[in-house]
Formats: structure tokens, C-alpha cells, sequence
């Protein structure tokens, strides 16, 4: 096994992050042609502010509406898992610090993944 | 317009935009949302909810790449992150009450000086051999990679550091940008970090940062996946292509006239502000 210097660990985030911004690229693509599929010649308007509907402000109602192979259901997935990417970077440096038993580093990131997890998660 | 004309037209815009961004290092984030509310009249918030998750594309698409040469340094990262996703969820929340056209006007102003800030001088490089106590203590002096073996370089000012980025956060989790410019600020003027290490160390925070704000923009349903995709999708093609052609192009001039725009952009920001059209 390699030792687990700062720039091993930086390339493993490195991949990580472009597989994880290519994988939802991907899933952004194919819920784009589903939409537009069946959306191409509807008139959108964003001049006006409404806000996205619930079900694709939530975890649980964009999950639903991509099992229902909606395309904006789809996007939005895709879009979570975007946002995902760096929350697991996050999540990965503190595994990578405790590897090398940095427990003042692995604190540092775990008050930001809590952060991260409160944004996401909400109260 | 229909909504496949307008996905292809926004996405011809976002590429342009990731393109110049990443050709001329100033990043791409800064130029959507003045073009989405300006040029295609979307509303400010759906525009600053594009934007955002567009930076997030273009700040993870990036850093392989920033990997290979070695400059990023993960320990200054990750504690300054505590700083920008703080600041990011303050942002966040700041874009419910704050009038659309107040954000305009902070918006124009971050603009007029990114480039100013852009276009300015070429970097200072440092190197004060000084140790700082608290930044010893924190483990975040390193070395970069030259051609004449690794460069060691001490971080100063930690404090003041954290402060600005703590404001960076603020203003990206409030604009929808990576806010690059204040970020490379608060590493290379206040905390004496070399030019090299901080933008890549800069690029990587831009991701983070942004999804701290990028969770709370969802549950406010600011993020339309309609409007959304072919900006993200614009982006990071433009922003792919860009890194790679980024030797072969003189930048210099380029820089220059993005850098207009940015300015031509920013005021326009400023005036739709102040005249109640945004």
C-alpha cells in the first residue's frame, strides 16, 4: 500500500471529484433529453419568481419524480448528486486525516461537514 | 421563445462564459448571472441558482487537473472552509431578505472589482521565511513544487484570513458565485500564501463553499432544473475546453478584454440595481 501523503490523498480527492462531476454531467444529460422531449416547444417564463415546486425542493420528492422518469425530476437529481461531489470530498479528508492520525485536522473537517449536512439536510 | 430555443442560446452563453472563465482565470460564475438577468431577463434568484450550482461543476472539473501540479495545500483548505461555509449559509439566508436590487448593486460592485483586481499586476511572490506561531500550530506552512526543487513558504496572519473568508463565503452564498477573487485576496495579501498555492487551494474551497448555500438555495426551490442544465451543462464544457487550450492562446490581451466586459457587466448591474429594473 502507498503511504498516505497530503499528495496521494489530493489525487484520490482528484478523481473523486471529476467522476463525481462526469456521473452527474450524465444524469443532468439524460433527464435533459427526457425534458425536452417533451417539453421543446412550452413557453417558459423565469421574468417572474415562483419557486420550484416541493417536490423538487426534497431529497425524497426529486428520488419520486425520477422513478416516474419526469425529466425535471431527472435534472434534479442530477444536480444533487453535483452537490453531493464535494460534501464527499469533505467526507473522504476526514478518513484521509485519520489515516494519519491528525485528530485536530479531523475535527477541523468534521465542523464542516456538519455544516455541509446542516445546509443540505435543514432544520 | 420556446424552451428548446432557449436552452440552446443559454447554453451557447454558458459555454462562452466557462470558456473565458477558464482561459483567463477569472472563472465563469462571475459572467452567468448578469447574462441570465440581463441578456434573457430571468429573475435574479433563479439566475444567482444556476449560477451556483454551475460553480460547483466548474471548481470540481478543475481540480484534477490542479492535483497533478501540487501547488494546493488541503490544510489551509479545510480550515478556511470552516470560514466560507459559515459565511455561505449566512449568504444564503441574506437572499431571502434582501431586496433583488440591493443584490444587484453588491453584485455590480463584486464584479468592478474582481476585475480590477483581475487585471491589476501579475503576482507578487513572497517569501518571508518567518515562522507565524498559530499558523506552526495549525500545520499550514508547506512547499510547492519548482523547477528548482520544493519552494517552502511560511502562512502569516491567520486571523485576518479567516475573517475575509468568512466575507467570501458570505457574498458567494449571497450572489451565486465561487467569489475567487476574494478568496485568492485573503490568501495572497493577508495571509502571504504564494500566488500558485493559493488560486489552486482557491479553486478547490470554490465547491465546497458553494454547496453549503447550493442545500438551502434547493429547499427554497431557487435551483430550476429547466433553466439550470444547460448553464451547468454549458459550463463545464466550456470550462473542460478552456483548461485545455490554456497554453496556447496569449491570455494576456484576453485577460484585458474579459475583464471589460466584467466591468461593462457590473455597472450594468449597478444601474438596473439602482433603477428598480432587476
Amino acid at each position: 500500500m502507498r503511504t498516505w501523503d497530503d499528495h496521494h490523498v489530493e489525487e484520490i480527492i482528484g478523481t473523486l471529484l471529476r467522476w463525481g462531476v462526469m456521473l452527474a454531467a450524465l444524469v443532468v444529460l439524460a433527464g435533459a433529453a427526457v425534458y425536452l422531449a417533451h417539453n421543446a416547444f412550452v413557453r417558459p417564463d423565469y421574468r417572474i419568481f415562483r419557486g420550484e415546486p416541493s417536490d423538487l425542493r426534497h431529497v425524497r420528492g426529486i428520488l419520486r419524480d425520477t422513478r416516474a422518469l419526469q425529466g425535471r425530476g431527472i435534472i434534479q437529481l442530477g444536480l444533487l448528486l453535483l452537490i453531493a461531489t464535494p460534501v464527499a470530498r469533505v467526507a473522504f479528508s476526514i478518513v484521509a486525516f485519520g489515516v494519519q492520525r491528525d485528530r485536530m485536522y479531523m475535527a477541523i473537517t468534521l465542523i464542516v461537514l456538519a455544516t455541509l449536512l446542516y445546509s443540505l439536510t435543514g432544520s | 421563445m420556446n424552451v428548446l430555443e432557449l436552452t440552446v442560446l443559454i447554453w451557447l452563453g454558458a459555454f462562452m462564459a466557462g470558456f473565458l472563465g477558464s482561459l483567463t482565470g477569472l472563472g465563469g460564475g462571475v459572467v452567468l448571472v448578469p447574462l441570465l438577468a440581463l441578456v434573457f431577463k430571468v429573475d435574479l434568484r433563479y439566475a444567482i441558482g444556476a449560477s451556483l450550482v454551475s460553480v460547483i461543476a466548474t471548481s470540481s472539473g478543475a481540480a484534477a487537473a490542479y492535483v497533478k501540479e501540487g501547488f494546493s495545500n488541503i490544510r489551509i483548505g479545510m480550515l478556511l472552509e470552516i470560514a466560507t461555509t459559515l459565511g455561505a449559509l449566512l449568504g444564503a439566508f441574506l437572499v431571502t431578505w434582501v431586496p433583488t436590487n440591493a443584490i444587484a448593486i453588491v453584485f455590480g460592485a463584486v464584479l468592478v472589482y474582481s476585475a480590477w483586481v483581475s487585471a491589476r499586476t501579475a503576482p507578487r511572490t513572497h517569501h518571508d521565511q518567518q515562522p507565524d506561531p498559530l499558523a506552526t500550530r495549525l500545520k499550514l506552512n508547506g512547499s510547492y513544487p519548482s523547477e528548482s526543487g520544493p519552494v517552502n513558504y511560511c502562512v502569516k496572519r491567520v486571523p485576518q484570513g479567516f475573517a475575509l473568508m468568512f466575507g467570501a463565503g458570505t457574498l458567494s452564498g449571497l450572489l451565486g458565485i465561487g467569489s475567487g477573487a476574494v478568496k485568492v485576496l485573503a490568501m495572497d495579501q493577508a495571509m502571504r500564501i504564494p500566488f500558485k498555492v493559493s488560486t489552486t487551494t482557491s479553486n478547490f474551497m470554490i465547491g465546497v463553499t458553494a454547496a453549503a448555500s447550493a442545500g438551502i438555495y434547493l429547499r427554497r426551490g431557487y435551483i430550476d432544473p429547466g433553466l439550470v442544465m444547460p448553464v451547468m451543462l454549458g459550463v463545464l464544457a466550456g470550462s473542460l475546453l478552456g483548461a485545455r487550450v490554456l497554453l496556447k492562446v496569449p491570455t494576456r490581451t484576453l485577460r484585458w478584454v474579459f475583464a471589460v466586459v466584467i466591468v461593462v457587466l457590473g455597472m450594468q448591474m449597478i444601474y438596473h440595481g439602482v433603477t428598480g429594473k432587476v
